[in-house]
């Protein structure tokens, strides 16, 4: 699906990693975890087309980054869901709106009779007319989950889902993950959450990758 | 732009548009540009039309005439002027030859001396008024046939004074388009920076629109369209009552000034009709560069 083949990044002359070696198998949950400023945030938009590998190779479904243009990039997120800590919404449409956004763009609009579903899944079926700012931290979190996977994408990728929210609210949403999993997602989540990380591995064959020193390395068993 | 695009801007994407939220200012920002530019864009045009009839005007009546003045002693006055006429009549290129009245001399004189001028009892030259065929007459065969014949005759063939009036109303013309033009160009500037402005103040909305896999043409188009009906909407209202302060404008033909004549005639009037289209025109090529160029340099 995603491939990194020793990658490098530079940011402002530094080197944030080197010789980043990673792949996400169809079907496979990956957490990511590490310090912060480690990287982790841009580990996953190397993934999703949004930054460029200062050298190394990443592909995505089979594609060299390097090989597509921004009209192919916006085709390539089509394909990978992606979700924010900080949501990322358009506070002026409501949240029905938003989730359905990816339809809109991509003129999908046969898929919208799944929206009800989708919200009644996430459990914000209640407050599709709301604007995203009368939510709490929870829902807009669900809500940027469902607007991640409307377009039924082969890969989910989530920046710290659970970073705003309560614990109750973090299991909540690891369920949603590991059903998307279970109806064949690869899943990839950036978490400081240990625990959310040890709770997951309960419920799935989760690989956990910790990012440190610039060096991507497989968790030891304490996880 | 085809008909298809020019119908898909109009009618538009509503779900596309909503993507956009709505910025009142740069809105009534683009309104008022393109409402003031095209207000003025209709008075260059009037003035390019007006100065365009006044120099075919005076380069038509002047061309196909001359005038011969006769200054001859009272005592051979009359013998000048008959020879004079001879001459004329029988010179090839002259449709017509007539001595103006004592009545039509005192008119033309009346606006420097006043009315009741007694031209009798002074030594005013005779003039003759002189109608030219299409191909006109050999003027300077027709003064070394005066000077011979009429010695007191001087012909004017109007050329020493009506070529800088042309070559005037010619520059003003070319003055009135470059003005359009201007216009234009200021009009293009103005929306390129509202657009860039909108753009500016939506980065989250580029930003998620980009997420969500949405491709540049589709971000551009939510805001070209917008700026495009803004462009068409203002230049419409601006060309209506450019049009009604150009029909208000004085007739007083008693006057005769050059303003007086400033306007549309007849068809004319259809003409200002395609400032608002040349204003949404311009919109949307301003907006559409201005957004794409904006969404490469962001990527």
């Amino acid at each position: 699906m995603i491939a990194l083949d020793n990658v490098a990044y530079h940011y402002g002359g530094a080197e944030l990693f080197s010789q980043l070696t990673l792949s996400l198998e169809p079907g496979s949950f990956h957490f990511l975890t590490g310090p912060s400023g480690a990287g982790k945030t841009t580990l996953l938009k190397l993934c999703y087309g949004a930054l460029q590998a200062t050298s190394g190779e990443v592909r995505v479904f089979d594609t060299p980054a390097t090989a597509l243009d921004r009209d192919q990039i916006a085709m390539i997120r089509r394909r990978i869901g992606v979700v924010h800590q900080n949501c990322e919404f358009l506070d002026h449409l409501s949240i029905a709106e938003n989730i359905a956004l990816p339809l809109t763009v991509s003129g999908r609009l046969d898929l919208m009779e799944n929206l009800t579903d989708l919200l009644g899944w996430v459990g914000l079926a209640k407050q599709m007319d709301q604007l995203p700012p009368e939510l709490s931290g929870g829902e807009r979190q669900r809500a940027a989950l469902a607007r991640a996977v409307i377009m039924s994408p082969d890969v989910i990728i989530a920046d710290e889902p659970t970073g705003n929210v309560d614990w109750e609210m973090s299991q909540r949403l690891l369920t949603l993950l590991v059903e998307l999993n279970r109806m064949g997602k690869t899943v990839l989540i950036a978490t400081h959450d240990l625990n959310l990380i040890r709770t997951a591995k309960s419920q799935v064959a989760a690989r956990v990758l910790r990012l440190k020193g610039g060096q991507l390395l497989q968790a030891g068993a304490e996880l | 732009m085809n008909i298809r695009v020019l119908l898909d801007l109009l009618v538009g994407d509503a779900q596309a548009d909503r993507t956009v939220p709505p910025t009142g200012f740069t809105a009534r920002l683009t309104v008022f540009t393109a409402g003031a530019m095209a207000f003025l864009a209709v008075f260059a045009l009037a003035l390019s039309l007006a100065t365009g009839r006044l120099a075919d005007r005076w380069s038509a009546e002047l061309a196909r005439t001359s005038t011969l003045r006769i200054s001859a002693p009272a005592d051979q006055a009359d013998a000048q002027l008959r020879a004079a006429v001879n001459v004329l009549e029988t010179t090839p290129g002259i449709a017509s030859a007539r001595a103006l009245t004592n009545d039509e001399q005192q008119a033309l004189l009346e606006p420097w001396f006043g009315p009741g001028l007694p031209l009798d009892t002074l030594p005013i030259p005779q003039l003759i008024e002189i109608i030219e065929q299409d191909d006109g007459y050999d003027a300077i065969g027709l003064r070394a046939r005066l000077q011979a014949e009429v010695p007191g005759a001087v012909l004017d063939d109007h050329t020493r004074w009506r070529e800088p009036l042309i070559d005037a109303a010619g520059r003003l013309r070319t003055l009135g388009w470059v003005s359009i033009l201007l216009i234009g160009a200021s009009m293009v500037a103005l929306i390129t920076l509202a657009a860039q402005a909108a753009l500016a103040a939506n980065a989250q909305v580029i930003r998620v629109m980009r997420l969500v896999g949405a491709k540049d043409i589709y971000i551009a188009r939510a805001f070209v369209r917008r700026f495009t009906l803004r462009g068409l909407t203002g230049a419409a209202i601006g060309t209506f009552f450019g049009m009604i302060a150009v029909l208000l404008l004085p007739s007083a033909d008693v006057a005769g000034g050059f303003l007086t004549g400033l306007g549309f005639q007849g068809f004319q009037w259809l003409y200002p009709l395609v400032i608002p289209l040349m204003g949404g025109v311009s919109a949307f090529f301003a907006t559409r560069t201005a957004a794409l160029r904006m969404l490469k340099e962001q990527s």
